[in-house]
């Protein structure tokens, strides 16, 4: 009996983690104990990429699209979708203060202007079924590439689509498969790189967690084309999910005949294998990667000579991160000139951002390249939460630096991103508002480099815990003016001599924070203040005894306890012992603390 | 299952295209909705869903027509009843419609594009006049 109903229940990491695993069941059940289990298809799908208003729950082929779902309003769905054909109008999205209570999820102003092609079956398909990706299309670059195409005729699609990898760098694709064809030898490898260490950046995760077939075919095609017949997937181990789901994908693939020996009886071989990093950022870096793959401490070797010509255990190999790839079986089925259509003159195709911090929409989106920030910011991410003013966005994150509101409407591409003295990254964009602290900001960047920072050569290791020790003094207050050049002196200089790009990006947030923000800085240093109340060290909070009713609310929240007066009373923060965390501030109902 | 050939592969492809196409939304212009309220439950309206599913599957329609149920129509007295949206065709809600006559309006409202005349029970005359 056929289906009536398909309910898509986004199992991404971030639903998964607001309990979409039990809505998923109660679904199911419900469906059985209400008697209507053959009209309806429960499906659990990859990540959805609005992810501020997850679980979410797609009805097709009603289109209802169900925001903030709990696991006890199953049964309502059920019993209101399946049987009485209505929609749940109270779960609906809608969009703020409006009451129109049927968005059809084109008209959704989060999905508008986005471009799917590395999320193509993102919330579409469930994938853990080999079958729904092989009938969107899947595996069909592979039959391209084993039976149809020559490895120097999947090199020159690769080269003609302008792809650039999406791991940061934007060196082009086609350019270090060719590199790696023309080495001379009997083993090759291609691996992976899921190593996503970026504070903030889940597309490489959320990519595996929706489609991992994508990735497993790309890496076959990318075998073929440099004649490896081996490959790896180094993938940190704190992505349980998405470890999980890519090894049923390589068991439904293997037990299919789409990977191991004599691949579909082309006669090629290809076999994958999984390797689990501990979660180092530096192993990110390609040559830590490959390092760390073959059982040593993860630390970054000199290049050249570049792993495409010996790599892994001395052998050519190429090393493509997961976005690079998954864009691979679209470009093979659909053309190079389709993809090199979409984009930019130099930077082709989209890019998926993960859109986190002080922005009403945050969540998982795919662009084109050319989309200017202000669009993914004010549009799609539905601009800054509270109505607070936009301070600035950061991109790469603890490689990259912060953009400002008046470089808001440059088209994103990997150039224009470093003109202005960021990076692309891996696409981890952190928006912040007029409540954030830059000394803040940069020192917490600074703490995560000195942390990540694995120590071989001199300038990272010791610039980094440099210039956290002088941004640590600025935001206590103790810095001077001299600390600034230094800060850029130290930074500059880190720049050019590390050894790899974590030392070597390492100083762009301080440095584009004091381009930008000088002001700030010096009002730490001169002024002693804090505008954002961020740098704890510099904040006062106090009573002004003339607002005070002495309700006593505020030494009721205070932890310490600080606060003290009698019922009725002005009361008073005894300064010394406060630990400002800000309870009382927000606690006060008469705006009688203040913060300076 | 076993390892598969290069045509089975494709075989799958397409099996499994035709399950997936009927949750796809997009690219669907035609759109049948079959008013399931407590009446036209009570009168057959999921017999006529279901009826409605399979021949439109035996027509290898799957890809064009998008089935969906609503509520109560209105239309009480001729229930189930069942709406077909037709693009170059008037909007028409037919009456009557029990399991049997699914068959009958695929065949002359999708394929032969002619009208059930007997089963017609609102909309048509404003649509016809205004052409």
């Amino acid at each position: 009996m056929a289906k009536k109903n398909f309910m898509l229940v986004c199992g991404g990491t971030g639903c998964e983690s607001s309990k979409s695993d039990e809505i998923y069941r109660t679904l199911i059940k419900e469906a059985e104990l209400q008697g209507v289990k053959d009209d309806v298809q429960v499906v659990k799908t990859g990540c959805f990429g609005f992810c501020e208003k997850g679980p979410i729950v797609k009805v097709l082929p009603s289109e209802s699209f169900y925001v903030e779902v709990k696991p006890e309003d199953a049964k309502e769905i059920i019993a209101e979708q399946v049987i009485k054909g209505r929609e749940v109008k109270r779960l609906l999205y809608k969009k703020s203060q409006q009451t129109a209570d049927n968005i059809k999820v084109q008209d959704i102003e989060f999905y508008q202007k986005q471009f799917r092609i590395v999320l193509r079956n993102c919330g579409v398909i469930n994938p853990e079924n080999i079958e729904e990706y092989i009938a969107r299309d899947g595996y069909v670059a592979l039959e391209k590439a084993l039976f149809e195409m020559s490895p120097q005729q999947i090199i020159d699609v690769m080269k003609a689509s302008g792809l650039r990898g999406r791991g940061g760098a934007g060196f082009p694709t086609g350019v270090k498969w060719e590199t790696a064809a023309k080495v001379n030898s009997e083993v090759k490898y291609v691996v992976c790189n899921a190593d996503e260490g970026d504070p903030g950046a889940y597309m490489d995760r959320s990519t595996i967690e929706g489609d991992p077939h994508s990735v497993l075919e790309a890496m076959i095609i990318a075998g073929k084309a440099i004649g490896a017949h081996n490959g790896y997937i180094y993938i940190r181990a704190e992505y349980p999910l998405a470890i999980d789901r890519l090894k049923v994908a390589i068991a439904q693939a293997k037990e299919r005949g789409l990977m191991g020996v004599d691949i579909l009886g082309s006669g090629f071989d290809f076999d994958v294998e999984i390797r689990l990093g501990a979660g180092a950022f530096v192993c990110g870096e390609e040559t830590a990667l490959l390092q760390s793959i073959e059982g040593n401490r993860g630390m970054p070797i000199p290049k050249p000579p570049f792993p495409a010509i010996k790599g892994l255990w001395g052998k050519p190999t190429i090393i493509n991160n997961v976005e690079t790839l998954a864009n691979i079986p679209v470009i093979l089925t659909k053309g190079a000139e389709w993809f090199a259509a979409i984009g930019t003159d130099k930077s082709k195709g989209t890019k998926v951002f993960a859109l986190t911090g002080k922005i009403n929409n945050s969540g998982l989106i795919e662009v084109p390249m050319g989309t200017t920030l202000r669009e993914i910011i004010f549009d799609i991410g539905g601009g800054i939460k509270g109505g607070k003013k936009f301070k600035g966005v950061q991109t790469g994150g603890p490689s990259g630096g912060i953009i400002v509101e008046k470089d808001l409407d440059t088209p994103i591409s990997y150039e224009s991103l470093i003109a202005l003295g960021s990076m692309m990254g891996s696409g981890g964009m952190i928006v912040m508002d007029e409540d954030d602290c830059v000394v803040d900001v940069s020192k917490f960047y600074m703490a995560f480099c000195v942390d990540e920072s694995c120590g071989k050569c001199a300038p990272c290791r010791i610039g980094t815990n440099q210039m956290h020790a002088l941004l640590d003094k600025i935001s206590k207050g103790n810095g001077v003016e001299a600390d600034l050049d230094s800060l850029e002196r130290i930074g500059k200089a880190m720049t050019k001599a590390s050894l790899c790009m974590l030392g070597g990006s390492a100083a762009n947030p301080t440095l584009a924070t004091i381009r930008h923000f000088r002001d700030e800085y010096m009002e730490h240093i001169v002024d002693h203040k804090c505008r954002a109340g961020k740098c704890k060290s510099l904040v006062v909070y106090e009573i002004i005894p003339a607002k005070c009713i002495g309700c006593g609310l505020c030494a009721r929240k205070c932890p310490v306890p600080c606060i003290t007066g009698e019922k009725k009373q002005p009361h008073v923060i005894d300064t010394a012992r406060c630990i400002k965390c800000g309870e009382c501030f927000k606690a006060c109902k008469f705006g009688a603390v203040t913060k300076r | 299952m076993a390892r598969m050939t290069l045509d089975e592969l494709r075989a799958l492809r397409e099996t499994k295209r035709q399950d997936l196409a009927r949750r796809d939304v997009e690219g669907k212009d035609i759109q049948i909705i079959v008013g399931m309220g407590t009446c036209g439950i009570a009168a057959g309206a999921k017999l006529t869903f279901d009826a409605l599913v399979d021949s439109i599957q035996k027509h290898g329609l799957e890809s064009k027509v998008l089935i969906r149920q609503t509520g109560c129509m209105g239309l009480c007295y001729v229930e189930p009843t069942v709406e077909v949206a037709y693009p170059g065709m008037p909007t028409v809600i037919y009456g009557k419609m029990t399991s049997d006559a699914a068959e009958e309006l695929v065949q002359k409202h999708l394929v032969e594009h002619t009208l059930l005349d007997n089963h017609i029970f609102d909309r048509p005359a404003a649509d016809i006049l205004k052409k």
